[in-house]
C-alpha cells in the first residue's frame, strides 16, 4: 500500500517514533537508577511499619547510617502500622517486588508464610558483619527460626508498660521515697490508687487504648497463668481467666477509671493534658511524651504492668528484619543489607534511649550505659516478663486475632458488651478462625 | 444498520465529497495510535484482572504464592453459606439506603437555592463543591476528630447546649447504632457537591420562557417547582440516582478508615470483608468468588435502575 501523505498539522511517523524512543529512554534510564543509578551507590530500600513515635527515632538513626556510608543509599518507607503494611510485604513479596529489608513483628514471622515470602539468613553473613547468635536472647533468637532456616533478625522487645505522672501520684501519696511508684498487688490495691487518680483529674484514673484490648488481656489472662494453644482445628482456652480478665476492663470502665472509648492517640493526650494520672500504652510512647514535656511539662517515669494476679507479667513483641524474597539478589545489594541490618542493631542504644524499646543486641543491653539509662532500667523487668501471642496463623501483632477481639474489647470498654457475652464471642470468633483454611500451612 | 444494506449504491460521502483517487475508502491507522496507550493499559488493568479474577475464584489461589489448584465452585458455595458475607452485604444495603435519598433531595434543595442566589451564587457554588475535592483521607481524619467523644467538636457543642451529659459523651464513631450514621453524615458532606453540580447545570439548562409563561398563568413557585423544575430535572435525577448507587454499593474508603469496621462488625460493609479475606487472610481465590457475588449485585441494581428511569422517559 502505497504511503499516505500525512494530513497537515498531524503527527509524522517519524516524529512520532523519536517521541516513543526519546520516552523509552526515560522508562529505561528509570530501571538503571536500581542499582543505584547514576550516583553509583549501592541502593537498600527498606519498608517500615513504624509509624509511632519510635518511627521518628528510627529516621534519625537513617540519617546517620547514611552520613556513615556513602556507598550506600538507603531509602525507607513507613507504611501505615498494621494490617496496611503486612499487605504491602506480602504482595511486593509475593511477586519478588518487596523492599530488601522490612520490619515485621516476631509473632507475625509465620503468618507472612516464611518458606514462599521470605528469604532465608545465614549465620555466616551475619557474622561476617559482626552479628553472633550469642548477642541475642535465646529465647528470642529460638523464634527467628522457621523449619530450621533463620528468617528473621531480632531488634527489640517491646511491651506494654505502666506511664504514671509524677506531679500527680505524689499529690495521691502514690509515690515511694524515691520517686518511683508504689508496688501494687491486687487488683482492688490498684483500682484504690484509680480512684484517688480520678478524684484529682476529675476525669480519669488511667488512660489505655479501648481498641487495642487484646494487649492489655493477654497481660491480665498471662497474670493468672491462662493458656491458649491451637491444634489442628481446636483450641484450648481458660475461660474463667478469661472472664477475670475482661471483668477488670468492665469494671474499670463502668467506675469511670478509664475512658470508655480512646483510639491510640487520645489514649496519649489523656496522660498528657492530665485527664489521667497513668497510661498504660506500650513503651514506644516514651518519645511522645519526651516530647510534650519539652514543650509544655509532663514530669513521668515508666513501670512495668501493675501486678493483678500475682505477677507483672505484660503483653509484647519483638521487632525484627526480615528479607522479603527476591527473584535474584545482587551481590553487593545484599551486602549492603546485611551491613544496613547489623549497624542498626550495634547502635540499637538509641533505639533503647529514645524508642523505648529494649535492644535485643545483648552488648547493648549489657552495657553499663544503657543499664544506668532512666527510665528505661525502672522497667528492664519486662524482658522477663514480656509474654507473647499464642502460636496460631491469625495471631500474633495487628493479626485477626488481635483485630477481632480488640473490636469486642472495645465494646467491653464502652460497656455496650458485658464480660460473659464477649468471651462467648470471643470464643466463636476464634472457632471462625479455626475453622478457615491455613494459607501458610 | 438496514438503512445502510438498502441503498449501497447512494453513499452519501460521495454526494458532499470528491471521488477519491485512492479509494472509496479513505483509512488512516494514525488514530489507532492515540487510542493504544489507553486500550493497552485498559486491557492489562482492567479486563486481564477481570478474567483472572473470575478464574482465581474456581482455585484456592492463596496470596503467600503456594501452588493453587483447581476446586471447582467450592469457593462460590462458601461465599453463598457465609453469614458474615451476607451480613457485610446487608450493611452495605443499608449504607445505600441511608445515603442515597439524602444526597439526591440536598443535592436538589442546594441547587434551587443557589440558582436563585444572584450575588453570593459564586461563592455558595464554591463552598458547596469544595468538599468534594478533599481527598478520603483528609475527611475522614477531619471528622474523626469531630466525632471524638472527648473533646471533640459535635460532642463539644452538644453539651454547650446541654443537650449532653459531659459525663456520658457519645461514642460516635463505635456506638451501635450511631457508627453507620456518623459515617452517612460525612459522606454527604464530601461528596454532595458533585450532584449539587450536576443538577446545578441541569437548572442553568431550563429554558426562563418555560417559567415565564407558568408565571402568566398564576402559577406559584410551589406549582412550578413541582410541575416544571422536578420534572424537567428528571433524566438529571436519573442519571444521579444511578451514579448514587453504584458509589454506594462500593463503600469501602470512608468505613475503613472511620469505624475499621467496628463495633463489633456493624458497620463492615462488602468490600471491607472482601478485603479481609483477601489481605488479611491470604485467599484470594475466595476473595475473588466474593467480589462477583458483589459485581454481580451492583450489575443487577444498576441495569434496574437504568430500564426503570428509560421506561419512564417513553
Amino acid at each position: 500500500m502505497p504511503n499516505h501523505p500525512s494530513p497537515p498539522g498531524s503527527l509524522s511517523r517519524r516524529a512520532l517514533l523519536t517521541g516513543t524512543a526519546a520516552a523509552a529512554g526515560i522508562g529505561l534510564a528509570g530501571c538503571g537508577s536500581v542499582s543505584g543509578g547514576l550516583s553509583g551507590k549501592t541502593r537498600v530500600k527498606q519498608w517500615n511499619l513504624l509509624a509511632g513515635a519510635d518511627g521518628a527515632v528510627m529516621t534519625e538513626m537513617h540519617d546517620q547510617f547514611s552520613s556513615e556510608h556513602s556507598d550506600i543509599e538507603l531509602e525507607a518507607t513507613t507504611f501505615g502500622w498494621g494490617t496496611p503494611f503486612y499487605t504491602r510485604l506480602v504482595m511486593g513479596a509475593s511477586g519478588g517486588n518487596a523492599s530488601d529489608i522490612a520490619t515485621i513483628h516476631l509473632s507475625r514471622l509465620k503468618s507472612v508464610s516464611p518458606a514462599t515470602l521470605l528469604d532465608p539468613i545465614t549465620v555466616d553473613e551475619l557474622q561476617a558483619h559482626g552479628l553472633d547468635p550469642a548477642d541475642f536472647p535465646e529465647k528470642i533468637w529460638e523464634k527467628c527460626f522457621v523449619d530450621d532456616e533463620l528468617y528473621a533478625i531480632p531488634i527489640d522487645t517491646h511491651a506494654l508498660v505502666n506511664y504514671y505522672n509524677r506531679t500527680m501520684c505524689e499529690q495521691i501519696g502514690a509515690l515511694n521515697p524515691d520517686g518511683t511508684l508504689l508496688e501494687t498487688t491486687s487488683v482492688e490495691e490498684y483500682f484504690d490508687l484509680l480512684r484517688a487518680a480520678k478524684e484529682l483529674t476529675g476525669q480519669y484514673g488511667t488512660s489505655l487504648d479501648t481498641l487495642g484490648g487484646w494487649r492489655q488481656f493477654w497481660a491480665w489472662y498471662r497474670q493468672a497463668d491462662g493458656e491458649m494453644t491451637f491444634t489442628d482445628g481446636d483450641y484450648e482456652m481458660d475461660d474463667d481467666k478469661a472472664l477475670q480478665a475482661i471483668e477488670v476492663m468492665y469494671r474499670m470502665a463502668e467506675e469511670g477509671l478509664c475512658p470508655t472509648f480512646a483510639d491510640g492517640g487520645q489514649c496519649a493526650a489523656n496522660f498528657e493534658n492530665g485527664s489521667a494520672a497513668f497510661v498504660q500504652v506500650g513503651n514506644w510512647e516514651i518519645n511522645r511524651f519526651r516530647a510534650f514535656n519539652e514543650a509544655q511539662g509532663l514530669d513521668f517515669s515508666m513501670t512495668e504492668m501493675p501486678n493483678f494476679f500475682g505477677n507483672r507479667r505484660t503483653q509484647g513483641d519483638c521487632h525484627s528484619y526480615v528479607l522479603p524474597r527476591h527473584n535474584s539478589w545482587d551481590p553487593e545489594v545484599r551486602e549492603a543489607t546485611i551491613e544496613y541490618a547489623s549497624w542498626m542493631l550495634q547502635h540499637s542504644f538509641r533505639w533503647g534511649e529514645g524508642g523505648g524499646h529494649t535492644p535485643a543486641y545483648l552488648p547493648v543491653t549489657e552495657g553499663a550505659e544503657y543499664q544506668a539509662l532512666q527510665p528505661n532500667a525502672e522497667y528492664s523487668g519486662v524482658v522477663q516478663n514480656v509474654q507473647f501471642d499464642p502460636d496460631a496463623w491469625f495471631s500474633g501483632s495487628a493479626a485477626r486475632l488481635f483485630d477481632e477481639t480488640g473490636s469486642i474489647f472495645n465494646q467491653v470498654y464502652g460497656l455496650a458488651m458485658t464480660p460473659d457475652v464477649a468471651l462467648a464471642t470471643i470464643k466463636e470468633r476464634i472457632e471462625t478462625l479455626l475453622s478457615l483454611p491455613n494459607p501458610v500451612d | 444498520m438496514t438503512v445502510k444494506t438498502e441503498a449501497p449504491a447512494e453513499a452519501p460521502a460521495a454526494m458532499t465529497r470528491p471521488p477519491n483517487p485512492a479509494g472509496a475508502k479513505k483509512k488512516s491507522w494514525t488514530g489507532l495510535w492515540f487510542v493504544l496507550p489507553f486500550a493497552a493499559f485498559y486491557a492489562l488493568f482492567l479486563v486481564w484482572p477481570t478474567f483472572l479474577g473470575l478464574y482465581y475464584s474456581f482455585t484456592d489461589k492463596s496470596l503467600t504464592g503456594r501452588p493453587a489448584s483447581w476446586i471447582g465452585l467450592d469457593n462460590w458455595t462458601e461465599a453463598f453459606g457465609d453469614e458474615r458475607a451476607w451480613s457485610a452485604l446487608w450493611n452495605t444495603a443499608e449504607f445505600t439506603l441511608y445515603s442515597t435519598p439524602p444526597l439526591v433531595v440536598l443535592a436538589i434543595v442546594l441547587a434551587l437555592l443557589v440558582n436563585r442566589a444572584r450575588k453570593l451564587g459564586w461563592f455558595l457554588r464554591m463552598a458547596f463543591f469544595a468538599p468534594f475535592v478533599v481527598p478520603v483521607s483528609v475527611v475522614t481524619m477531619i471528622w474523626i476528630w469531630i466525632y471524638q467523644p472527648d473533646g471533640g467538636l459535635l460532642n463539644h457543642y452538644l453539651q454547650l447546649l446541654g443537650i449532653q451529659d459531659a459525663a456520658t459523651p457519645t461514642i460516635w464513631l463505635q456506638g451501635e447504632t450511631t457508627a453507620m450514621w456518623s459515617v452517612v453524615i460525612t459522606t454527604v458532606w464530601w461528596t454532595l457537591g458533585f450532584n449539587f453540580l450536576l443538577y446545578l447545570a441541569a437548572l442553568q439548562t431550563i429554558d426562563p420562557s418555560v417559567y415565564e409563561a407558568a408565571s402568566i398563568d398564576g402559577a406559584s413557585w410551589w406549582r412550578q417547582l413541582a410541575h416544571l423544575t422536578l420534572p424537567l430535572l428528571k433524566r438529571t435525577t436519573g442519571l444521579v440516582i444511578v451514579l448514587q448507587l453504584i458509589a454506594s454499593l462500593r463503600i469501602f474508603d470512608q468505613m475503613y478508615l472511620m469505624t475499621a469496621g467496628g463495633p463489633n462488625r456493624a458497620t463492615e460493609v462488602a468490600i471491607h470483608y472482601i478485603y479481609i479475606a483477601g489481605f488479611e487472610g491470604y485467599r484470594i481465590g475466595y476473595a475473588s468468588a466474593l467480589s462477583y457475588v458483589l459485581f454481580v449485585l451492583i450489575l443487577i441494581v444498576s441495569i434496574v435502575q437504568f430500564r426503570l428511569f428509560s421506561r419512564k422517559e417513553d
